[in-house]
């Protein structure tokens, strides 16, 4: 089921004009911004498909500038993100994509702060409901229903069973878990979707686990 | 999960002698683990965002950048005002505040996605039409949402919502379709009338593409949400009359994916076909835009904001 609640259908309550591209947009914006962990000093985004054709008409690019600005759907500042981005001193880039995509409103955004990248594809499936298709390269799937917690490893034994330690720990309950590895014994990325949103205790209690480079909450 | 299609809906309504509103809270409350009240209350806050922009656009002057969008709502309003109308009053107001959610939602205003943004004004302008007429209280304007939205959890998680995906037949036609199957049940319908309701008012949006002149979302979604409101009235009043649509809801649900599917990419909300391509779409383009507008296989790379 894509859609579980029935706010996913009377809602969001948003800035016009456009579900799919403002309202996704800045929740894509967001994602990647969550996941960043901080204010980038430079982003990269590439609009595919639709978001490709009719992104000016419909404020896209405005939008995945307020949502990496960690704005909300409804803040009446996504009209300016594009002038507070600069303001902020967050130079970012537009570009068009020829690939078709699997999704017609896809876009990738890479924010950078001097040395680390974050990179994802995020798809805005409608109605402003987004999912993340892919993470640092690895494919994914994730809708965003629950609290979800995006763990980047060393690809070795163990670390599955230490993270989940962690978790069972605090009692906190695995509802899905995905692991995608670059190449054995290369870098690896877990996704564990959680009933129980995660403290930042837990996220520090997982990121001191040796092999463990990063761990990140995310909420859609 | 209690239900997925419609048919499920209107049996577990008929089964428990409930309404599809209360079939949709009770779902809510089984798989978000929320109480009544706090899921009530949002949907009160939802309605509260709906009537602001109901009433911003039918009584303020509402313009959008391209000034393409300016003030249709009020003029429709002034019009009904001077009584001598041909459709009637009752249904050239929710034509009336469906133009004035869209309104607002095309100058960058605060509205509720109903089921998206573009289709946003046929649902409130319908509910704020008719609840007044019909003496509805505020519980009852929350319920008429919370059916729509169990009419909208069926078409979003059988077939899709958005115009990028299916046309626009998947937005203004699915708030339509869930606008009508709503007014029925809150003018005293039963849940198998709402849904036929339903079905009557999606069978006529079957087909309809998303061709959005310049990409924006003015023209010409905001006067779709227009005839999206009168053509929901229309169905709920067919559904309480007695008559039944031959094609059952979850049927043309179905139809209306395998239509969308078989859309082909310039109309689906990429601004390459339909009336976004007319000689007349295109001048607004140019117009809006400027020698900056992307085409397709054209101008790669862009850079703003710095």
């Amino acid at each position: 089921m894509k859609y579980r609640s029935v706010f996913d259908i009377i809602g969001p309550i948003m800035i016009g004009p456009s579900s799919s591209h403002t309202a996704g947009a800045v929740r894509i914006g967001k994602v990647a911004r969550a996941l960043h962990g901080a204010v980038p000093t430079r982003a990269e985004v590439t609009f595919y498909g639709s978001f490709a054709e009719t992104y000016r008409g419909h404020g896209t690019d405005v939008a995945i500038a307020a949502g990496i600005l960690d704005f909300d759907t409804y803040d009446p500042r996504i009209r300016d993100a594009l002038k507070i981005a600069a303001q902020e001193g967050v130079e970012i880039e537009f570009l068009i994509g020829d690939d078709v995509p699997e999704h017609p409103n896809t876009a990738r955004v890479r924010l950078m702060t001097e040395g680390t990248m974050t990179e994802l594809v995020g798809v805005s499936i409608g109605g402003g409901k987004v999912e993340i298709v892919e993470i640092a390269g690895f494919p994914i799937r994730l809708s965003g229903d629950l609290p979800t917690i995006i763990v980047r490893h060393v690809d070795r034994y163990g670390m599955i069973a230490k993270v989940a330690q962690v978790l069972a720990d605090h009692r906190i309950n695995i509802a899905a878990m995905h692991v995608a590895r670059k190449s054995r014994g290369a870098e690896a990325l877990m996704t564990i979707e959680v009933d129980e949103s995660p403290s930042n205790d837990v996220l520090e209690a997982v990121r001191v686990i040796d092999g463990i480079t990063s761990a990140t909450r995310l909420t859609l | 999960m209690l239900f997925r299609t419609i048919e499920e809906l209107v049996r577990l309504a008929e089964r428990e002698g409930a309404t599809i509103a209360e079939v949709m809270i009770a779902q809510e409350m089984a798989v978000t683990g929320r109480s009544r009240e706090d899921i009530r209350s949002q949907m009160g806050e939802q309605l509260d965002v709906m009537e602001a922009a109901v009433r911003r656009g039918t009584e303020e002057e509402v313009r959008s950048n391209s000034g393409l969008v300016d003030g249709d709502a009020r003029r429709l309003m002034a019009y009904i005002a001077r009584g001598e109308t041909l459709a009637g009053a009752d249904i050239l107001r929710a034509a009336a505040m469906a133009m004035a959610t869209n309104e607002v939602n095309a100058a960058m205003g605060l509205i509720c996605a109903t089921p998206t943004a573009g289709a946003a004004g046929v649902v409130p302008g319908v509910l704020f039409a008719h609840a007044p007429r019909l003496g509805k209280t505020r519980e009852a304007m929350i319920d008429f949402l919370f059916a729509a939205g169990a009419f909208g959890y069926c078409i979003a998680n059988n077939a899709f919502i958005s115009g990028a995906a299916g046309g626009c037949q998947a937005e203004v036609g699915s708030a339509t379709a869930m606008a009508a199957g709503a007014l029925t049940e809150m003018a005293g319908g039963t849940p198998r009338q709402a849904a036929h309701a339903f079905a009557i008012a999606l069978k006529n949006v079957l087909g309809l593409v998303c061709d959005p002149v310049a990409g924006l979302v003015e023209v010409p979604c905001v006067k779709r949400n227009a005839m999206g409101a009168a053509l929901a009235t229309v169905a709920a009043d067919m559904a309480l009359s007695g008559i039944e649509s031959r094609i059952p809801p979850d049927e043309v649900v179905q139809a209306m994916y395998r239509i969308g599917r078989m859309m082909p990419a310039t109309l689906r909300e990429t601004a390459l076909g339909g009336l976004a391509a007319t000689p007349t779409g295109l001048a607004i383009k140019e117009r809006v835009f400027g020698g900056k507008a992307l085409t397709a296989n054209q101008g790669r790379s862009d850079s703003r904001g710095h």
